[in-house]
């Protein structure tokens, strides 16, 4: 790659990741995926790289091991000078605190049973950030942040519409001041009118907050509006990369141009 | 042109709550060989008026009013009996979800059998022949009639419904969100397909999306729905290039284009309130 590196805050090189699979007659077979095949990324401080792709593409897998959810078969994720895939334990989680994520699902990914001030302090609580009336106070100016109210704090998650919801995530992942937030397709459950709500709340705080997003989706209008740089991922390969204009303007692949002819309203635009 | 579908003054309300207009004195066409849009966002009323000409609106909720008329007849008021004559017969479905609409322990050949089988009486080697010849209308090797919804992706899946959908031929076919849940290149298909189907077996089709892009893509007629009443109709070149109502233009506005040229603006439902008031 030609990225130099004293402007990435994130950089994988060489990633690879292995399924195996029970397959065949009473699962007694086995069958291995190449879910991350080589990949190399990296992630400019303050921007926003997209990562796109179909379903079983392995963007998904690709995000939950830059976060070490998942272990890697091989390869090294740099943050900040260390590789994470070589940290475990304590010292994972010192570094995790600079590294959240915003999931796809409202629904499913807020635990039923806890007030919104418990999940969104949880983190804080976790990492011993201040007393817990400075917990308290953070918890309650994030939710204001991102458009929420403080009297929101002691509902519970079944309150809130879906974009409320997406709200709760968000205010989760960012109370610890991360400085890379994972946003595993975050608005691809919404309405379009309150997509575009939550993609200019995220375009807004990353600013305020100087964050860095990597941003997997697989809607390539989103993508346009919100990303830097563009990574195409195909079969567990990164098939295409650059500049969002430039990728757009002039792929080069036939993967990629494929799924830009998909857009919808692409072609009555083009008439 | 022939008129296929009219529906008038629709009116629906929960049987409690009689004064709670879900879908608000709805009235639009659709003709032969022709696909309408109605678009709108979650709690429009957009899914109810298209179980509505089904006959499908759950047991709590009530047409207070108005009329459907399919084929010059009013189905708004006819028997369970008759409707059942209709539905799969004369008026396909497709839902949105293809992994929750197809039942797991049966063959998709079966499922696609069914509706041949309750509507036309076919049975045997007729039947067989008729579902194979199906499924390759739809894209699939007619030798996956034997596979298992899990053994199908989920574009495969949705081409199923499809299948199913169109078996007997109807005159019309219902939409509710039928790409929603699958990947944009998969959606594609998806709609190229509908699209040929609908030209070649000249049916009317009742598409429900709320992704302007898609009613670019296919329609000819759109209704846009908000809060369950119409605020505009028309042809889809008038209300895309020209929208009259603020909240067509609204929800045109936060649709994000390909290009990245028009900035992202979301609803501002205060300024839709006071411009309604």
């Amino acid at each position: 790659m030609s990225v130099t590196s004293e402007n990435n805050i994130l950089v994988a090189s060489h990633l690879n990741k292995t399924y195996t699979q029970r397959s065949g007659r009473f699962g007694f077979g086995s069958s291995k995926t190449k879910a991350l095949d080589d990949v190399s990324i990296s992630l400019r401080a303050g921007s926003t790289l997209a990562v796109v792709g179909e379903s079983g593409s392995g963007k998904s897998t690709l995000a939950r091991c830059l976060l070490q959810l998942q272990p890697l078969d091989s390869g090294e994720v740099i943050f900040q000078g260390k590789n994470l895939a070589g940290l475990s334990g304590h010292d994972l989680r010192q570094e995790r605190r600079h590294l959240q994520m915003i999931f796809q699902d409202p629904f499913a990914s807020l635990n039923p049973r806890m007030k919104v001030r418990e999940i969104v302090a949880e983190g804080l609580v976790i990492h011993e950030v201040g007393t817990a009336s400075e917990q308290q106070d953070k918890v309650a100016r994030m939710l204001e942040r991102v458009g929420l109210s403080t009297a929101d704090m002691n509902k519970y998650p079944h309150q809130f519409s879906g974009g409320q919801r997406q709200r709760i995530g968000i205010a989760r992942a960012l109370v610890l001041q991360p400085k890379v937030v994972v946003c595993d397709e975050p608005v691809s459950a919404l309405d379009v009118s309150i997509q575009a709500q939550i993609l200019l709340l995220l375009q807004s705080l990353q600013q305020e907050m100087d964050l860095s997003y990597i941003f997997i989706s697989h809607d390539l209008r989103v993508v346009r509006h919100i990303a830097d740089d563009i990574a195409v991922m195909y079969k567990g390969r990164i098939v295409e990369q650059g500049k969002v204009e430039e990728v757009y303007a002039a792929p080069t692949q036939d993967y990629t141009r494929n799924l830009l002819n998909s857009i919808p309203g692409r072609k009555s635009q083009a008439a | 042109m022939t008129e296929l579908l009219r529906i008038e003054h629709l009116t629906i309300t929960p049987k409690s709550e009689p004064g709670h207009l879900l879908v608000n004195n709805v009235s639009f066409a659709l003709e032969t060989g022709k696909t309408t849009c109605i678009v709108g966002e979650s709690g429009s009323g957009k899914s109810l008026t298209a179980l509505a000409v089904m006959g499908l609106l759950s047991d709590q909720l009530q047409l207070k009013s108005g009329a459907i008329h399919f084929k010059g007849h009013d189905i708004a008021h006819a028997s369970n009996v008759q409707l059942r004559k209709i539905r799969g017969r004369e008026i396909g479905m497709i839902f949105q979800e293809p992994m929750t609409s197809l039942n797991p322990v049966l063959t998709v050949g079966y499922q696609i059998g069914e509706s041949l089988t309750q509507h036309l009486k076919l049975t045997g080697a007729a039947l067989k022949s008729r579902v194979a010849g199906l499924l390759q209308q739809v894209g699939i090797p007619p030798e996956r009639a034997g596979s298992y919804p899990d053994e199908l992706s989920g574009g495969q899946r949705q081409r199923v419904m499809i299948a199913m959908s169109i078996a007997c031929e109807p005159a019309m076919l219902i939409a509710d969100e039928p790409t929603t849940a699958l990947d944009v290149t998969v959606q594609a298909q998806i709609l190229k397909l509908l699209d040929d189907l609908k030209t070649r077996m000249n049916m009317g089709m009742l598409f429900i999306t709320h992704d302007f892009g898609v009613v670019a893509d296919i329609a000819d007629n759109v209704v846009v729905m908000f809060r369950g009443e119409i605020v505009e109709s028309g042809p889809v070149q008038d209300v895309l290039q020209h929208p009259q109502h603020p909240y067509t233009r609204a929800l045109l506005d936060c649709v994000p284009d390909a290009d990245g040229k028009k900035p992202l603006k979301p609803i501002d439902y205060a300024w839709l309130n006071a411009g309604a008031a």
